[in-house]
């Protein structure tokens, strides 16, 4: 995979079929301590610490439709190229949390990418979870801006609505790509 | 900074949408599912969520249902799209990047002929 928001995407979905209600993405870009940190956290099935030593472990997985499972070790191959490293901590029953860190200036440090149309697919195609996205900038300066987004708000309003009309998309890509684009553009300065 | 600048013009945009939902419901409802495994998302499944995402909104498409599955054990074909109309069985696509997506949508999701070409034998 090629950004990091593909990697948030494929953990995401581990998350969503995990039995999760309640999913949260967060991503901090801080430029003054050169800190990338991505993380998901969710409160779905969770695993045993036996297992949680196999998911990293690039010939694990729980699927049954193919024998490799390569999402996790993918990630962690990912931050340790950019001297950083993942950390998993689960508990069977309570829900797993994926943290990755890369060095933010690392030349190997893979782009972020798309968080938008990250954001936008996972929230479009999972309606029934809960999602909450919060990215976050500090700059050298140590000033720190935020996108914060829970789905709370919006879904109350939509009520049975469905998000994939038009009209509704089209709000919905229209804040995530404003509010996370006018971020992002403050990491290049 | 709350991501969510006005609630107001989000409760217009939602009473227009379920008019405009209410007139089309005659013709069933559609399924778009986008399989987002690991194998989907490194083959690039998130663009072609992307090019059927987009394509609802600039041709205005009401009453489609857009989702996701997981692997679905068929990696060497992925990107996976697979079309759901109405009652009709469901139609399973391969090698499905934006280009193929958008036709797709256009020739199958709206006009009802699915795509040869892209259509695996299952």
């Amino acid at each position: 995979m090629r950004e990091i928001s593909l990697h948030l995407l494929d953990i995401a979905e581990n998350s969503a079929a995990a039995q999760s209600r309640n999913i949260r993405i967060e991503v901090y870009e801080n430029l003054q301590t050169d800190l990338l940190s991505v993380s998901v956290t969710d409160d779905g099935r969770g695993m045993t610490k036996e297992i949680a030593q196999q998911v990293l472990d690039p010939f694990y997985t729980t699927r049954t439709t193919r024998k490799v499972g390569l999402g996790i070790p993918l990630l962690k191959l990912a931050a340790e190229m950019a001297e950083g490293g993942l950390s998993l901590v689960t508990e069977a029953g309570k829900g797993t949390k994926v943290e990755a860190g890369f060095r933010h200036s690392h030349i190997d440090r893979m782009p972020l990418g798309d968080l938008a149309v990250t954001f936008l697919a996972l929230l479009v195609s999972h309606p029934h979870i809960h999602w909450v996205f919060i990215y976050q900038v500090t700059g050298k300066d140590g000033r720190s801006d935020d996108f914060n987004f829970d789905d709370v708000e919006l879904k109350a309003v939509l009520g049975d609505a469905s998000m994939t009309e038009p009209e509704i998309l089209k709000f919905v890509r229209g804040m995530f790509e404003e509010g996370i684009e006018a971020l992002a553009l403050q990491t290049v300065n | 900074m709350p991501a969510i600048k006005s609630l107001e013009e989000l409760k217009r945009v939602r009473e227009e949408a379920l008019q405009k939902k209410q007139m089309k419901a005659a013709a069933g409802n559609i399924q778009v599912i986008v399989a987002m495994g690991t194998c989907g998302i490194a083959a690039g499944a998130r663009d072609t969520m992307k090019s059927v995402l987009s394509f609802i909104e600039t041709n205005n498409l009401s009453g489609v249902t857009v989702t996701q599955t997981g692997c679905i054990g068929m990696c060497e074909q992925e990107p996976i799209l697979q079309v759901v109309v109405g009652e009709q069985a469901k139609v399973v696509y391969g090698k499905v990047n934006a280009e193929v997506a958008e036709q797709i949508m256009k020739q199958h999701v709206q006009n009802g002929m699915p795509v040869k070409d892209y259509v695996l034998p299952i």
